[in-house]
């Protein structure tokens, strides 16, 4: 039985609350729900990554960074400071292209929101349970970079135009050694949804796909250098070099819209360190397997399932974290590189290793099934039924009852519902 | 839910969106805003594919489309851009000549369309959200998985043959065609050594 959050407790949920309503209201009330709570991770978590970067390049730098506000290590800093963008005025430049240059903002960050929207935070805690899911938030990812371009191509300014085209080169050259990091995964898994890779790497540490084989533990090296690339941060920030262009593509902004790049910003960085850390580090579950020993599973319980999950979420956003941590300490490390190095970097370096190490994980897989020397037993939960192969026409007629209570569907009936994937998996021990 | 049916709604609001942004990138007449009416248009387009169930294809359209084929486009206007704004004037003569084939092509779908009975009269069915990844993978290899039967599995039948094949020769074609575009679009000057150092 999948967690809160899949399509199958949406309707429950919005089943609850039209009880006191309107349906068509409740599940209107039940999307907002979601969609408020995803756009905290990108408000909120922007909040909290600011004020991270600017302690951890003040200790970078020998600097103190942000000490009065809010008392302690001056947490409320980036409250302040959003207080003030919101304040300030909203300038545009004479020349600029209103329309373009008003909307642009908003592209990128509802880009960075629609890739949250298919990424799962614990187990079956996902707003929108793609089959895809994998693939949707490349998809969507690199639709952020559009609304760069518009950005710097609206205001009329030489900075930003040479930002926004410097951006344009480097994510669209970034976006195929990226993808080919990610098949990798999903070659191995043999599923494009991130909940069923999740749930592949239960168990163990031993289970995480970076430690699957040498080459897994290559590419993922890999995927971090592209996905920083594709995310625009420093080394590669490129687009906004602050010593070259002012502040390239966002040089006219202000307030609330040059907030909105941030937020948009931040939230693709948190978008893919969670897709890394399901895709190489188990996703929610942890380095032990601490959940399934005190029994805190779905098979023993919802109150016990929602506490594994909420444990599942604090490691979750935890490992997320962490890796935006490296981002920021990668930024203020290494100095930026010139364009033609970021080209180098990805044709001539990302681009063969990923390549090479798509062959070599292929060839592992294909040799070492099961593993060398660790003789590991993948998700035990995991099997693809027939449902994920089998025919769409003859399971349409269990679709729509099948969604109507949670506890009914037992695995050995696969239900072509919107949350077939997740509620086929054979349960282990029950 | 009954009071609403969503996926009509859901239906008629990304088609209307699609249109009037298709209708909106032949009016317009700056070509970045153009870009943007089409985004528009292929993403709504997107969202009709997601609302079929086809999520696979919808994320290739975003994918495909949307952040690639769009970014490039975008990416050539500012290359060759002169001034700041490129805007495009559409002369009298070629807005007959484009509502013409187009009015053609509209006459011609409109019958096409409602001719079909499947299409027409009743609410559609909501639509079920099923892997569709998998399907088209092995539909590739010669596997359609929507026509197997259980009598015969084993034997390819009439539409059951690989599209591998064809799909590769397709993009060793596109493969050579990138590689001449690049052969014609290099400097064809020699360079001396000492220009290089500079």
């Amino acid at each position: 039985m999948p967690g809160l959050g899949s399509l199958r407790n949406n309707t429950l949920v919005a089943e609850f609350f039209s009880q006191y309503m309107w349906s068509w209201a409740a599940y209107l009330l039940t999307g907002l729900i979601h969609c408020a709570l995803l756009i905290q991770v990108g408000a909120v978590g922007a909040l909290f990554f600011i004020w991270a970067e600017r302690k951890v390049s003040g200790r970078i730098q020998d600097r103190l960074g942000p000490t009065r506000v809010g008392g302690m290590f001056g947490w409320l800093q980036s409250l302040a400071d959003g207080i003030k963008l919101i304040t300030k005025e909203d300038l545009m430049p004479d020349g600029a292209d209103g329309l373009l240059f008003r909307i642009a903002p908003y592209i990128s960050f509802c880009a960075s929101f629609a890739a949250l929207m298919a990424l799962p935070f614990s187990d079956g805690w996902v707003a929108i349970p793609i089959n895809t899911g994998v693939f949707f938030i490349l998809a969507v990812l690199g639709l952020e970079v559009f609304g760069v371009i518009l950005g710097g191509y609206a205001s009329a300014s030489k900075w930003s135009l040479f930002g926004a085209m410097r951006e344009a080169a480097q994510v669209v050259s970034y976006e195929v050694p990226l993808g080919m990091c990610v098949v990798v995964p999903v070659l191995i898994t043999g599923t494009m949804d991130l909940v069923q890779i999740g749930t592949f790497q239960e168990g163990w540490f031993t289970n995480w796909l970076i430690l699957h084989d040498p080459f897994t533990f290559i590419i993922f090296w890999v995927y971090f250098t592209c996905a920083l690339a594709s995310v625009n941060r420093a080394p590669f920030d490129l687009a906004e070099a602050e010593s070259e262009l002012v502040a390239g593509f966002h040089t006219e902004y202000s307030g609330i819209r040059w907030s909105y790049f941030f937020m948009a910003e931040y939230g693709s960085m948190f978008a893919v360190s969670g897709l890394a850390t399901i895709l190489f580090f188990g996703g929610w579950n942890g380095p032990v397997p601490i959940t399934g020993w005190l029994g805190l599973t779905h098979e023993t319980g919802p109150i016990a399932g929602y506490i594994g999950n909420f444990l599942g979420l604090v490691n979750f956003v935890g490992k997320t974290s962490l890796f935006v941590i490296v981002m920021i300490w990668v930024r203020w490390t290494l100095p930026r590189l010139r364009i033609d190095q970021v080209m180098k970097m990805c044709l001539k370096f990302c681009v063969p290793i990923a390549a090479v190490m798509f062959l070599g994980a292929t060839f592992w897989q294909r040799q070492f099934p099961g593993g060398v020397l660790l003789k590991t037993s993948y998700g035990d939960r995991y099997v693809v039924t027939e449902a994920d192969t089998a025919a769409p026409a003859k399971s349409k007629d269990s679709a729509k009852p099948a969604a109507k209570t949670a506890g009914e569907a037992s695995p050995g009936q696969p239900s072509a519902d919107k949350t077939a994937s997740v509620s086929h998996r054979v349960t282990k021990g029950s | 839910m009954d009071s609403i049916n969503w996926h009509s709604f859901f239906f008629l609001l990304f088609g209307l969106l699609a249109s009037a942004f298709a209708v909106g990138v032949v009016v317009a007449s700056s070509v970045v805003r153009m870009a943007l009416y089409l985004i528009v248009a292929l993403a709504a387009t997107a969202g009709l594919f997601f609302l079929a169930g086809a999520d696979f294809v919808g994320a290739m359209q975003i994918m495909i489309y949307v952040g690639g084929t769009l970014v490039l486009l975008v990416f050539g206007v500012m290359l060759t851009a002169q001034g700041p704004f490129v805007s495009m004037k559409t002369g009298g003569g070629d807005w007959l000549l484009a509502s013409l084939v187009a009015g053609a092509l509209l006459a011609l779908l409109i019958p096409v369309a409602f001719s079909v009975p499947d299409w027409r009269g009743g609410e559609p069915a909501p639509a079920v959200m099923e892997p569709t990844a998998t399907p088209i993978g092995v539909g590739l290899l010669g596997v359609r998985v929507d026509k197997l039967d259980a009598d015969r599995p084993e034997s390819l039948k009439p539409g059951m043959s690989s599209y591998l094949l064809p799909f590769e020769i397709v993009s060793m074609h596109l493969l050579v065609v990138l590689v001449g575009a690049a052969y014609l679009a290099r400097t064809k000057r020699r360079r001396s050594p000492s220009q290089i150092e500079s």
